[in-house]
């Protein structure tokens, strides 16, 4: 299967001299239709300038986006990349204008990228996208942001991403100020979509858990690297970087109590292998079928 | 269970307003033992946090408690306290950490000067003694005491969280109170934070009310976890019977909203 979408050895940095941070390493993924990878991390270790790169807000510093094999550097195609690669952002608090009512939130990328959508085709196509992502379109649609659920917003969110037909959503951390109990639905309706729109989904979170449970496949950043990556069952549940197994080890798990020494959570220990992890390396191991990992330095 | 520390009792509390009241806690009573950590767990909205501001006597209309709400730490009635003997409750008897407490520094202040005010104030008129114990409790939370001149910003999250829960030992309180002490933090230093009051309360036995939405992060922590649903406590139990054999629906459908780390995806 080919890359719909592909990061090729890119770098980013910001600042300059002492204070330079490299946000990404030679960062190297591909996104595939009907597939999800989730990158997954620590704030700060690069995750969302991942995001940033693919949704063309960052130029990479080197390497390149390579976009239906074609390497997208200068920006004439801009406006046709915006259409087929679509953005949900984390706070649907945040993402909606609160001064228009849902039809206009939907409404609006229609007529700026679907130019064969006219008056009543329109409407109809702003009632349906509504039932795409499960909500009441008669009840909902004249609306105020303010008068949504957190939950109900993101599905606006996602179903103004949705208007434009686009090939690839990105989405960083979706749900992360969500309710809990709408948190999966909301991951659902995105698997649901990935797979009956054939879309490649980019999903940025630092919930390894919900990682796993919308993902096929998982790459772990650190310090602006992708230290391991691969299918995501093989990844976590045969952890091969140091990083990632501290990582696994703090994700809370009802099972092991902080009274057990044996699940304790060493200090010291993690922030060795915080250390270790921050060396940049370009050696890359193969653990298994579609499982990668980055060598320790040494 | 031994005579306990904090006991709440039909404890009410609505949001006035003008057309109706808004019932936030609706008739709620738990104990918490010396040297325990009780969880409260629900949803946005469920009213956890109002039960947390009751107890530390922060309510200001329109919230309104109850007459018939009793909230007894170590048998006195803290909803009766006057101004002065509220004063010296709060931090000496319950200290509290809030959601996102790394953002409740003052940024213009040194670390040092937001100790000496709590330290001051409760009575310790001696500078240096004052210093003594401000490096005691930043020892404690892993902090270099030669940092205390510096300012918050000079300070990682993490960090910035610990040092407020230093603020919150300072004055040996039988009850620290903390309100989504970690959800803005990263897993790894949530659970080392967590892990280290889990060694401070084990050596120092005060107790621990401890609130968050995550039922996964709670168990590992809690001796015992409360279900709140709609202002209501709809199930109490230790915390391996509440993930084990959760007896309430609600908590049931609470555990079914995270997805294990090691089940298959949902696709």
């Amino acid at each position: 299967m080919t890359a719909l979408l592909a990061l090729d050895d890119v770098t980013k940095t910001f600042g300059y001299g002492d204070a330079m941070i490299h946000a990404a390493r030679g960062v190297s993924f591909e996104l595939k239709a009907g597939r999800a990878l989730a990158v997954v991390g620590e704030s700060g270790s690069g995750k969302t300038t991942c995001a940033r790169l693919v949704m063309r807000d960052y130029a990479p510093d080197g390497g390149k986006l390579v976009f239906r094999g074609k390497p997208m550097g200068d920006r004439t195609d801009l406006v046709a990349y915006r259409r087929a690669v679509q953005m949900i952002f984390q706070d649907p608090f945040a993402s909606l204008n609160p001064a228009h009512n849902i039809r206009h939130h939907l409404r609006r990328p229609l007529r700026l990228h679907r130019p064969e959508l006219k008056g009543a085709a329109i409407d109809a196509e702003v009632l349906e996208l509504l039932r795409l992502v499960q909500l009441d379109p008669e009840r909902l649609v004249d609306r105020h942001p303010f008068e949504l659920s957190g939950g109900q917003r993101q599905r606006i969110n996602i179903a103004r991403a949705l208007a434009v037909r686009p090939e690839v959503l990105v989405a960083d951390e979706p749900t992360s100020m969500l309710d809990v109990s709408v948190r999966l639905g909301v991951l659902n309706l995105l698997n649901a979509m990935k797979q009956e729109m054939r879309l490649g989904l980019l999903y940025i979170t630092h919930d390894i858990a919900t990682a796993r449970y919308v993902a096929e496949d998982i790459a772990v950043m650190y310090a602006g690297q992708i230290l391991e990556w691969g299918a995501t069952a093989s990844v976590i549940d045969r952890p091969a970087h140091p990083y990632t197994r501290l990582l696994l080890s703090a994700v809370p798990d009802p099972q092991i109590r902080f009274a057990d020494p044996a699940g304790r959570l060493d200090p010291d220990a993690a922030a060795a292998v915080r250390q270790a992890a921050a060396v940049p390396t370009r050696e890359v191991r193969e653990v298994g079928p579609n499982h990668f990992v980055r060598a320790l330095p040494g | 269970m031994t005579r306990p520390l904090l006991s709440v009792r039909n404890l009410t509390i609505d949001y006035v307003g003008l057309a109706s009241d808004f019932r936030a806690v609706d008739d709620v009573s738990f104990d918490i033992a010396p040297g325990e950590v009780f969880g409260l767990a629900g949803e946005s909205g469920c009213g956890k946090s109002t039960i947390a501001f009751a107890i530390s006597r922060l309510h200001r209309p329109p919230a309104l408690i109850r007459r018939e709400s009793r909230i007894l730490l170590d048998g006195r009635d803290v909803l009766d306290l006057p101004a002065e003997a509220l004063r010296q409750f709060r931090w000496r008897e319950v200290a509290m950490v809030f959601q996102s407490a790394m953002n409740s520094l003052n940024p213009v202040l040194r670390v040092e000067d937001q100790f000496h005010d709590v330290l001051k104030t409760h009575g310790e008129r001696d500078r240096s003694r004052r210093r003594e114990r401000i490096a005691e409790v930043l020892r404690l939370v892993d902090i270099d005491p030669d940092r205390m001149r510096d300012y918050p910003h000079q300070f990682s999250g993490g960090m910035r969280q610990r040092i407020v829960i230093a603020i919150c030992m300072a004055l040996n309180p039988k009850l620290v109170i903390m309100d989504e002490p970690t959800t803005a933090l990263d897993v790894v230093v949530q659970r080392e934070i967590l892990q280290r009051i889990d060694e401070l309360r084990r050596r120092f036995g005060f107790s621990v009310l401890f609130i968050t939405h995550d039922l996964g992060l709670m168990t590992q922590f809690c001796d015992r976890i409360g279900i709140m649903l709609a202002g209501r406590l709809v199930e109490v139990d230790n915390a391996a019977t509440i993930h084990d054999a959760p007896k309430h629906d609600y908590t049931r459908q609470l555990w079914a909203a995270f997805p294990s780390l090691h089940a298959e995806h949902g696709a």
